[in-house]
């Protein structure tokens, strides 16, 4: 009688607890709306866009509720693990060829896009004052300029007056997404360096000192006078650093802006590139600023279908919500039908 | 033996054995993950002073040159001052020693990122206007400098690495016995002979000792020489030359390196292995011969 009785127990208790589970379960399932709400999703790259990914993926998941978070570790490295399959999306400031996107069984999609400046240290002369030749910044950066009173120089800046310095060049010592716009525009402007050096994220700089990320190249150029450098926009403006004039393809010096980028950006072919395969350096237009670079999200076609599905909401939202945030950071967002397009193709 | 003991006696040996194991394995990953570059480029890899990752040529020159002068420069500014420190504060008087001992082994404690900090902020533009220009035109240093390079990353050392040394000859000076001292000031010695003949010989294996610790941490220090380094892949041709050393450049480039330049990379970490093996093992020769010559025990 004692044993039937505490059997009994057990049983209610056991179902009661079945109950209960059930039951706990069932907001989660109303909830389905958001299967999303469970998974969480993990990011690493490129630190070129990382202020603004970072502030995404904190409004996302303080909104929506899926954990998203986005570690700045490089193109390089966070290529290096999706391909691993370590992550659920990368980003990557060098785009990937179709080919290399079949062979890793990737998929890739522009997200921002932003510029990359010249920054100067000149004791007298202030930001937006000192116009470079596209020879001259090719110069420079070869070493071929070694002063910065050189009449090649002295020549495009009429009634400027150019201090008696040797030229430093600052340069990223790590290997860097902004390396390869950098590069990558100084190719196509130089024959000599496209033949010496060439593009790439890490090359064999002829001249200068290496600064590590985009800080530690504008504290050297904030630290050396005479100095020269190139930094990602933002990094620019926060370190209050001169920035020079650059010339477009048909020779107009333009002031790096927003305008200015998104003239670059506007201009340029989307529709017509594989895989959105573009490097917005030298583009045409009178008003599109010479060295804009485009930031990608890359991820595993054969990823989980719950993670791809967490994955294609999330980036939705960052191109339907995110663009006003990343104007506040000085970044510009894709043009609109850019975004559609996308949305269209790639996140379907 | 009783059982205890034999239980004591493995434990402590398997854990003395894991140590060089462990050591050996570290040497044969760095070797199985460097096989691509040696077996791409072979030994010539050590002379060549080619680090061009567009064309995929790496050498290992300019890292091991700038690793070498700038723990040169290091010693030669470190040493003299630790062994004048650690010999003052020795005979100093209590209320003045112990202060101003915590205050040098308190620079021990410093994280080494602090002192590439100050480096960058501080010393570099601090060599830019005043000591470059001072020693402009000394052999050695024909060259308009920028603040960065070998001479500012070898000050850097230099002060990260005196505290270890001043702190190991300070406890080794102390250790001569008051009798030896007391006799040399009895029979009329100065207080240079009584530490030059006295306190120096006596303690010259720990001296010894302490130069090498500051050497081999000089050797590996990464972070703070690659702040005021320059982090240039090519052979400096002054003092105040950009250079790079074998552990900043492997700190720069290891997160995004792949294919041959990540081998070159770990090759570079098996030479780094190698050097500070070698001084290790040259350090040990010279102290056993210093003791046989002395005819110590």
């Amino acid at each position: 009688m004692n044993l039937r009785h505490i059997n009994r127990l057990f049983a209610a208790a056991a179902l009661s607890l079945l109950a209960g589970c059930t039951g706990e379960n069932k907001p989660a399932e109303q909830a389905g709306a958001v299967p999303a709400a469970a998974v969480s999703l993990n990011g690493a790259g490129a630190s070129f866009p990382a202020p603004v990914y970072q502030s995404w993926t904190y409004t996302y998941s303080q909104a929506r509720g899926p954990k998203v978070s986005y570690q700045s570790v490089g193109s390089g490295a966070g290529l290096n693990q999706i391909k691993e399959g370590t992550i659920d999306f990368a980003g990557s400031d060098n785009p990937l060829t179709t080919e290399q996107l079949t062979n890793a069984g990737l998929a890739q999609l522009p997200m921002l896009t932003g510029g990359v400046v010249v920054i100067v240290n000149l004791p007298g002369v202030a930001d937006g004052q000192l116009r470079l030749s596209r020879e001259n910044l090719a110069d420079l950066f070869l070493g071929k300029i070694t002063k910065w009173n050189d009449a090649r120089i002295a020549a495009a800046n009429p009634g400027l007056a150019l201090p008696d310095l040797a030229v430093t060049v600052v340069h990223r010592a790590d290997a860097s997404g902004t390396s390869f716009i950098f590069t990558n525009y100084l190719t196509k402007i130089s024959p000599e360096w496209k033949e010496k050096v060439g593009c790439g994220s890490s090359v064999k700089w002829p001249v200068g000192i290496g600064g590590q990320k985009n800080p530690g190249v504008c504290n050297s150029v904030a630290k050396v006078s005479g100095s020269i450098g190139y930094t990602e926009y933002t990094y620019a403006v926060e370190a209050k650093l001169a920035m020079a004039q650059l010339p477009s393809q048909k020779g107009t010096f333009l002031k790096p802006s927003i305008e200015t980028f998104s003239a670059c950006v506007a201009n340029a072919d989307w529709l017509g590139a594989p895989s959105f395969y573009l490097v917005l350096t030298d583009q045409p237009g009178d008003n599109s600023w010479p060295i804009t670079g485009v930031t990608y999200i890359l991820f595993r076609k054969d990823a989980a279908p719950e993670k791809k599905q967490a994955l294609f909401q999330y980036l939705n939202w960052c191109l339907d919500e995110g663009p006003a945030s990343a104007r506040q950071l000085n970044y510009v967002p894709l043009p609109k039908n850019v975004a559609e397009l996308i949305k269209k193709n790639v996140l379907k | 033996m009783p059982r205890t003991d034999l239980l004591f006696r493995s434990l402590c040996g398997l854990a003395a054995t894991l140590i060089a194991l462990l050591l050996c394995c570290l040497c044969g990953q760095l070797l199985l993950s460097s096989l691509g570059l040696w077996r791409h480029t072979g030994l010539a890899f050590l002379a060549s002073c080619d680090w061009n990752p567009v064309t995929d040529q790496y050498g290992a020159l300019p890292p091991i040159v700038g690793t070498l002068l700038t723990t040169a420069i290091a010693m030669a500014i470190a040493l003299p001052l630790a062994f004048a420190a650690a010999l003052f504060l020795t005979d100093a008087p209590p209320a003045l020693a112990t202060p101003l001992g915590h205050a040098i082994d308190l620079l021990a404690a410093i994280p080494s990122v602090i002192y590439g900090m100050w480096g960058l902020f501080v010393l570099a533009p601090l060599m830019q206007r005043h000591v470059q220009p001072l020693l402009r035109g000394l052999p050695g240093c024909n060259e308009e400098g920028n603040g960065f390079g070998l001479l500012t990353a070898g000050v850097i050392l230099a002060i990260m690495i005196l505290p270890y040394i001043c702190a190991i000859m300070r406890d080794v000076f102390a250790m001569t016995p008051p009798m030896l001292r007391e006799a040399a000031y009895g029979l009329g010695c100065t207080r240079w002979e009584a530490s030059w003949d006295i306190i120096l010989r006596y303690g010259i294996r720990g001296l010894l000792g302490g130069a090498f610790i500051g050497l081999g941490r000089a050797l590996g220090e990464t972070m703070a020489v690659m702040f005021v380094i320059g982090n240039v892949m090519s052979l400096p041709k002054s003092l105040f030359s950009g250079s790079a050393t074998i552990a900043s450049t492997l700190a720069n480039n290891f997160a995004e390196a792949s294919g041959l330049q990540r081998s070159a990379l770990f090759a570079l970490g098996l030479l780094l292995l190698i050097l500070c093996l070698t001084i290790q093992i040259i350090a040990q020769y010279y102290l056993n011969a210093s003791r046989n010559r002395r005819g110590e025990q």
